[in-house]
């Protein structure tokens, strides 16, 4: 059946549920509320502030793809020849489309230009201000990409129409080869296997640099570049795969670290259904500077809540450098957050798979007890959330057959919890990125238990009172606790406090500062009322635009 | 029949059967029974001359009996085998010789006040994630205060002061500081080791820190999930560790090999 781009169907199956957890819904509720009074905050500096990121994601709904023979990227050139000479901070729209006007070039042929040194851009900048011609165009070259996205949205609903839908959890696994090519052979195998989510890691470091490599990739370390030719090659297996498997298989990336708008903008238009977006994530754990990711992020979840993507969030990490059982609420404090954040993005609740792992050492008594009482805790904060579970990695040992019964324990806790999302642990974990088998033992396993515990959720209770619920309720009021400081304080100064993950980040400090940017009065990006008036449309409601 | 009659029943009036240490083969159930099991795909399609081919390929490794356990269709073309065979090939265990960390293990109480009896100034130890590495888990584990499993990082120490400069550090930038601070020792970690990148990029540092003239006056020590310290000398390297290793290991040897050295 063909559905339209505002259709607006819950494209998630319902998961099999999770016993009732009796929280104080006092609590519950204040934590909401002062998890949306620190997204308020942040959300006010992110609309006072454009960076190079931005701008080149504004570039990239216009039209402007693809790189220099150097592998410099067009919209790398365009920008960085505004930013060196001090004029950004009206944005990078205005002289560009001037500059279009005057030249009659399109806009890769005036990116082109500029890169071989033809156009001037400078010369454009003061030009463009008051005049209806550069409005006019503006508007239109950004529409052409957001219609491109909105189509990919469309046609993801078609796919899970006709392809059908997996059942919760959703079977996660990555690849991680280097090589894209690689990587296609791998999910492939994985699919054939059960998978009905591939995620491709990213090549380590990326998320510091400041660009977006071009092409296809074949050399990676720890995983394979993201790039828009990486996407669309994947893309096209997983559909293929998917028409054979009879369910549509959902490709998930990276729009993290320096180039977050930008990669959720690449994976809009190449139709990822998952995004991996959590600005905090990089500030900690990438040291990306807080200014910079978090102005990002918000123009990256507007164009991820516009293209339907399922964003998910890096709170899983967060344990794995504090303590996992008395830091387990700042696992809650950050999910309420990013809650808020998202929310006041335009994401919907099905779009958002907000991450948690609680990483507590499995020899330790009870660890299972308390895992199912986290798990459950964030079900039941979050009920129609598709929510990601993920089981540890710091405990894994190099001894398999330990770590692939860890894993299968998790999908244990996951099934009975009613998690929408479960990344499926590699036995081989922390010793090499996975091989084709190793992938096959944990999705096997996971067919097992899913299929086998598929009613534990509903059928089972947790003891009123019992040890379960007072973890979960003591981890609650810690959290809220937690939020309190941070409303009064901020959420930028709790992460100069060390609030989460034992890290310390400092206002200044971390990579990408650089590229930040005060909006100046003049400041003008057309891509921001045409993402609004589309959000609008599908009914996303308010969604943080300047207006 | 007796029951004695018909079953032979082995009988070992001297216990188990002595190890000859020159000859020494896998162990199952049963002394030099050979048994090893094998975990591999092959690309090739599912079926009964897959199962053959993993056969053939253990023949080849000097392997016998192979047997298939268990094989797989992975689809796509590929089959995943477990097999169980025999090793007929065996090792002279009196022969083999492993270069250890000659180290006396020591709590942090013990570490601090060796380090006070011979130096009077604190041991300045640099710490990073090297060349494209952003995976900070285990200088962190080694280098912070909280450290790991219980036992307090580098930090908590007396004798040291820690500078840890954290990910994806380059070589270049690592030795730049080293000089900068006058550093005694230089802790590298190494998580990522696809396509043997942590080699190169170790290497690569030792073979600066040479040009430079470093390589004599600082200790250098490398850690990681795949390293080890056979690997760590082979790549020119002082020491190295590899998982699991607690800080106070990396203490100890560090204070030990630093009091014999110059104290």
């Amino acid at each position: 059946m063909p559905a339209a781009a505002n259709a607006n169907p819950a494209p998630l199956p319902v998961g099999f549920g999770c016993p009732a957890l009796a929280l104080d819904t006092g609590t519950v509720e204040r934590g909401r509320s002062l998890a949306l009074a620190i997204a308020a905050d942040v959300q006010r500096f992110a609309l006072q502030h454009s960076t190079v990121a931005i701008e080149r994601t504004v570039l990239r709904l216009c039209g402007v793809a693809g790189a220099t023979l150097d592998g410099v990227p067009l919209a790398n050139v365009v920008v960085d020849q505004l930013h060196a000479a001090g004029l950004l901070r009206e944005g990078t729209a205005g002289p560009f489309v001037a500059a279009m006007l005057a030249t009659g070039f399109d806009a890769l042929g005036l990116a082109r230009a500029v890169a071989a040194g033809h156009v001037d851009l400078r010369v454009h900048a003061p030009t463009w201000h008051g005049r209806s011609d550069v409005a006019n165009l503006g508007a239109t070259l950004v529409q052409t990409g957001v219609k491109r996205i909105l189509d990919q949205r469309a046609r993801r609903l078609e796919g899970l129409h006709s392809q059908g839908m997996a059942l919760q959890p959703l079977r996660y696994v990555i690849v991680a080869t280097g090589n894209i090519h690689e990587d296609v052979v791998q999910a492939r195998v994985a699919v054939r296997q059960g998978a009905d989510v591939i995620a491709v890691i990213r090549s380590t470091g990326q998320s510091l640099l400041d660009y977006v490599p071009d092409g296809l990739t074949t050399e990676g370390y720890g995983g394979t570049f993201a790039t828009q030719a990486n996407f669309a090659l994947m893309r096209a297996a997983l559909d293929d795969e998917g028409a054979r498997a009879s369910r549509y298989i959902r490709l998930c990336n990276y729009a993290s670290g320096l180039c977050m708008p930008e990669i959720a903008c690449l994976g809009a238009f190449e139709r990822l259904d998952m995004m991996l977006n959590d600005a905090l994530y990089g500030i900690l754990f990438r040291d990306i500077n807080m200014q910079r990711t978090l102005c990002d992020q918000r123009v990256a979840r507007r164009l991820s809540a516009l293209a339907g993507h399922i964003i998910n969030t890096g709170e899983d990490n967060y344990l794995t450098t504090a303590d996992a059982v008395d830091a387990a609420h700042t696992v809650i404090a950050s999910t309420l957050v990013n809650e808020a954040l998202a929310r006041s993005c335009g994401l919907q609740t099905w779009q958002l798979g907000l991450g948690h792992a609680m990483e507590i050492d499995p020899e330790r008594p009870d660890a299972l007890l308390f895992e199912i009482a986290q798990a459950a805790l964030v079900r039941a904060l979050f009920p129609d959330a598709p929510i990601k579970f993920m089981p540890p990695t710091k405990h894994m040992t190099g001894n398999v057959l330990r770590g692939h019964v860890q894993d299968t324990l998790f999908d244990l806790v996951g099934v009975l919890t009613g998690q929408s999302i479960q990344l499926l642990g590699m036995a081989t974990e922390a010793m090499h990125t996975p091989h084709v088998h190793d992938r096959y033992f944990a999705l096997e396993a996971a067919n097992l238990v899913f299929g086998g515990g598929r009613a534990l959720g509903t059928e089972l209770q947790f003891t009123p009172g019992g040890r379960i619920e007072q973890r979960a309720r003591a981890t609650l009021d810690q959290a809220v606790a937690l939020l309190d400081g941070m409303a009064r304080a901020g959420l930028m100064a709790a992460l100069q406090r060390g609030h989460f993950a034992d890290i310390a980040r400092a206002l200044d400090g971390g990579r990408g500062l650089d590229g930040v940017f005060l909006r100046g009065e003049r400041y003008w990006d057309p891509s921001e009322p045409a993402i609004d008036a589309a959000l609008l449309d599908l009914g996303h409601g308010s969604a943080g635009g300047a207006a | 029949m007796s029951p004695a009659a018909s079953q032979k029943v082995a009988t070992a009036a001297g216990g188990p059967q002595a190890v000859d240490l020159t000859r020494v083969r896998p162990y199952g159930d049963a002394l030099d029974d050979g048994a090893v099991m094998l975990s591999f795909s092959l690309p090739v399609p599912f079926g009964p001359e897959a199962q053959e081919a993993g056969r053939a390929l253990c023949r080849q490794m000097g392997l016998r009996e192979p047997q298939v356990y268990h094989a797989h269709d992975l689809g796509a073309g590929f089959t995943y085998l477990t097999l169980y065979a025999k090793c007929p090939h065996t090792i002279d265990f009196t022969k083999i010789s492993v270069p250890s960390l000659a180290v006396a293990k020591l709590d942090r109480k013990g570490i601090d006040d060796l380090w006070a009896r011979h130096f009077e100034r604190r041991l300045r130890v640099l710490g990073a994630c090297t060349g494209d590495d952003a995976h900070t888990v285990g200088i962190d584990a080694i280098l912070n205060l909280k450290g790991y499993h219980g036992d307090k990082g580098l930090e908590a120490y007396r004798a040291f002061e820690v500078f840890n400069l954290g990910a994806q550090v380059r070589n270049e930038v690592l030795l730049g500081r080293v000089r900068e601070l006058g550093a005694d020792v230089v802790l590298v970690s190494q998580i990522v080791t696809q396509k043997d990148c942590h080699r190169t990029n170790l290497a690569e540092l030792i073979d600066l820190a040479e040009a430079e003239g470093l390589r004599e006056r600082v200790l250098f020590v490398c850690g990681g999930p795949r390293l080890s310290h056979p690997l760590a000398l082979e790549l020119g390297f002082d020491a190295g560790f590899g998982p699991g290793t607690q800080p106070s290991e990396v203490a100890a040897w560090i204070v030990q090999e630093l009091v014999e050295r110059y104290a």
